[in-house]
């Protein structure tokens, strides 16, 4: 065990995979030489060689394509897309080839590829560095989409993606590269450290797709959160002085609605989070779950905490960004319905 | 039958040749020639003599100068002297408003530099090195022409008048930024200076260019456009998309590749750049393609200008590539240091913008050193001036900007319900 933060947790991961089987490779934009933009791939072209870990052209389609007849080959590539708000170029690649090969080849090919991109707000980035789309990609069959929340399921998550045989988006918020973050903007910045989920195995492990967490049990509310909003909604609970068992989903695709539905069912109210804009997102789908399975357990509306539908503001992003207190008021009210 | 024999006879032709043999494949994963802490080497850059590249009439066809894409457009030499067929007729009073707008534009990037990193700004892109293209490709196209830039020509709005007042309030996201603080500094936007909404996605801004030419042109109006795009960025589809329509319509737009050597830590090779010159793709397009000294203030206003001529009289696009170097950091979230040798940019070969104008200037005897120390003085001043001024207004970390009210207007003409109710829930 060493206590890592979720960046090196997702370096650790790839280093692993990197080392247990010579058809992993590591490309994308600046991931090489550099080590990435954000740090994920520092050392690997070192340690590897750069057979294993190397730069590509700006070409997110083109890092996305070769990824697929890589994995047509035999390969198992994990590529980088800089950022998510930059991964539209290679929307054609994963929404009608990464997702299709399977199907369309009754399973003659497949695409054994993870594609890593950070994602989310909550570092000034505008809107282009601060888009949440994981919403675009649950839509499409076929696509597996993991959103880890801190260090250890990171890695955990990110090898059971790579070793997965589909196609795996893999989405990182980055504003907890660094540290666990519960949305108060002006809130001195905490480090992973004294996280328990920093304590990270130096070696092989797997966090399973399709596995919810409970991270806090409760009996007033249940909170269905992701990556960051999973912190969030942890203040809010702490903030509110409510009593929410809060779940994080780690995995949207494969889904675990067992876990959803036997909360829901237990506490009778739910308050779904993401930051993601709210009209088609997530949220949406969870919804209409827990309606369908809890519909006799349900003592009042489902709430959704969402982005606003605008893109993300520059200046407003803590307006913008569903904070503590937005999920803390959709707590009371879903309470008190 | 025929055809293995037509194979065997071709393998046979090949080997001949070369005598290439089937191997264990390997890929090639191309290197740049120094990295940090190693010697630097620019021997693979390959330059010409200024004035030795030929000027082939406006009205050429394409076809007919494919050695441009390979040679470099160059009319400073190195006392300052402008020479051979590529010499512009531009006055003396023309090239001291170019000079002042490349020092406004190396000064403002100065200031809000430092502002971003005293916290006051999220973000900033210096154009460092770079300002003649901007610049002078301002000055060579008509003000109603349309312009498609990047994050790194700041230097257009420049040279074209924007108030560098507005454009440090968007730095800052205060209440003098024009776009409201929606968007991050540097993507600016102004529909009256025929500045195009800079977008933060790379490229996509190649193929709306020459969407607008195709509009003006069916129109029958009589302005161009122009777009810039990183060689990086010659990676993405958009510039495919781009030089296809551009040929096929033959649009009137200039098309211009801003080869400044780093694409963050890539090096040009990995866009393709050590195979063959950028200008050169696009001669499989069948567009004449011109590869210019883009530190070299004259060379890129003449080439623009040819460009610019011919896009006026129905001939279509041209593709320019720019040869330059990005002196500073891709921008603040970078440090160069960690991937390139530090002295890379003061030994460039093609040296610095600003100082190649001055020393051409005081050859023409129409300038002297202290004439351009005044002028920096000057310039320096007021921008100084202009900041103090901008940070009355506020600061990103003093947050004050337009009321996020605004934030639910613009997403589509009319708010919907969804965004008045938000609006509401938002508290607004
Ligand atoms: C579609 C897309 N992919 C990736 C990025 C991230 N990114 C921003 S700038 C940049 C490098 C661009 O290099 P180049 O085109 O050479 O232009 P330069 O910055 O050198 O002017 C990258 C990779 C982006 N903004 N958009």
């Amino acid at each position: 065990m060493t206590t890592m933060s979720m960046i090196q947790a997702v370096n650790s991961a790839m280093a692993v995979m990197l080392s247990r089987d010579p058809k992993v490779v590591v490309f994308g934009e600046d991931v090489g030489y550099f080590g990435g933009v954000f740090r994920a791939t520092e050392g690997l072209q070192k340690t590897f060689g750069k057979n294993r870990c190397f730069d590509t052209p700006i070409s997110e389609g083109g890092i996305v394509g070769a990824a697929i007849g890589m994995g047509a080959y035999g390969m198992r590539p994990v590529v980088e897309i800089q950022f998510a708000d930059y991964i539209y170029p290679a929307f054609d690649q994963l929404a009608s080839e990464a997702a299709r090969i399977r199907y369309r080849s009754a399973g003659e090919f497949t695409v054994p590829i993870t594609v890593r991109s950070p994602y989310g707000g909550g570092i000034f980035g505008g809107q282009t560095h601060s888009q949440s789309p994981e919403g675009l990609f649950t839509h499409v069959v076929g696509l597996k989409v993991v959103i880890p929340s801190t260090p250890y399921d990171a890695k955990g998550l990110l090898i059971s993606s790579i070793e997965d045989d589909d196609p795996v988006i893999f989405l990182e918020p980055k504003r907890l590269y660094s540290g666990p973050f519960e949305g108060h903007s002006d809130g001195a910045v905490k480090s992973w450290s004294t996280h328990p989920a920093s304590e990270v195995p130096e070696g092989h492990y797997r966090v399973p797709l399709g596995q919810a967490a409970v991270v806090r049990e409760g009996a007033e509310v249940t909170v269905l959160a992701y990556g960051t909003m999973v912190h969030v909604a942890l203040a809010a609970t702490r903030d509110s002085g409510m009593d929410a068992e809060v779940i994080d989903l780690r995995s949207l695709i494969p889904l675990d609605v067992d876990t959803i539905v036997k909360s829901v069912s237990k506490t009778g109210r739910c308050v779904i989070v993401h930051e993601a804009t709210r009209t088609s997102g997530f949220g949406a789908e969870l919804a209409a779950i827990v309606q369908k399975h809890c519909f006799f357990d349900l003592e009042a509306p489902i709430e959704r905490v969402t982005g606003w539908d605008t893109p993300y503001p520059h200046a407003f992003e803590w307006q913008y960004f569903p904070g503590p207190a937005r999920v803390a008021e959709a707590m009371r009210q879903v309470a008190a319905g | 039958m025929l055809d293995s024999r037509h194979r065997a006879n071709h393998a046979d032709h090949a080997l001949a040749a070369q005598d290439v043999r089937a191997a264990v494949l390997e890929l090639r994963i191309p290197e740049p020639a120094a990295r940090a802490g190693q010697p630097v080497d620019f021997s693979k850059l390959k330059l010409s003599a200024p004035g030795a590249v030929r000027r082939p009439a406006v009205a050429a066809v394409a076809d007919s100068m494919h050695d441009l894409a390979y040679g470099l457009i160059r009319v400073l030499d190195d006392n300052g002297a402008a020479i051979g067929p590529w010499v512009p007729e531009l006055p003396s009073a023309a090239l001291a408003a170019g000079l002042r707008s490349m020092l406004r534009t190396r000064a403002f990037d100065d200031r809000m530099y430092r502002a971003q990193r005293q916290g006051k700004a999220s973000f900033y892109v210096k154009c460092t090195g770079e300002e003649a293209i901007a610049v002078s490709q301002a000055l060579a196209l008509e003000n109603t022409d349309m312009l498609f830039p990047s994050y790194r020509q700041q230097g257009l709005l420049i040279a074209r008048g924007y108030p560098i007042l507005k454009m440090m309030g968007q730095v800052y996201s205060n209440t003098l930024d024009p776009l409201k603080g929606r968007q991050m500094p540097v993507m600016y936007s102004s529909r009256e200076h025929g500045f195009f909404s800079v977008s933060g996605n790379l490229g996509t801004q190649f193929i709306q260019a020459v969407g607008w030419a195709m509009a003006s042109a069916l129109s029958g109006d009589s302005r161009i456009a122009a777009s810039w795009i990183g060689e990086g960025t010659t990676a993405e589809g958009d510039f495919h998309y781009a030089l296809t329509f551009a040929s096929v319509y033959r649009a009137p737009v200039i098309l211009n590749v801003v080869n400044n050597q780093w694409a963050i830590s890539s090096f040009q090779g990995i866009a393709g750049g050590e195979a063959a010159p950028f200008a050169a793709r696009g001669i499989g397009y069948g567009l004449p393609a011109l590869r210019v000294d883009g530190n070299d203030f004259l060379a890129v206003y003449a080439v623009t200008r040819w460009a610019a001529a011919r896009a006026r009289a129905n001939l279509g696009a041209t593709l320019i590539e720019h040869v330059t170097y990005r002196s500073e950091g891709h921008s603040t979230s970078d440090d160069p240091s960690r991937y390139r040798a530090a002295d890379e940019a003061s030994k460039w070969p093609l040296g610095d913008p600003i100082e190649r104008l001055k020393r051409h200037l005081i050859a023409r005897g129409e300038w002297s050193e202290a004439r351009h120390e005044a002028l920096q003085n000057e310039v320096k001043q007021e921008i100084r001036a202009l900041q103090r001024e901008a940070e009355a207004s506020g600061t990103l970390e003093a947050n004050t900007t337009h009321s996020p009210k605004t934030m639910f207007e613009d997403v589509y003409k009319d708010m919907d319900w969804r965004l008045q109710r938000q609006r509401q829930e938002a508290g607004f």
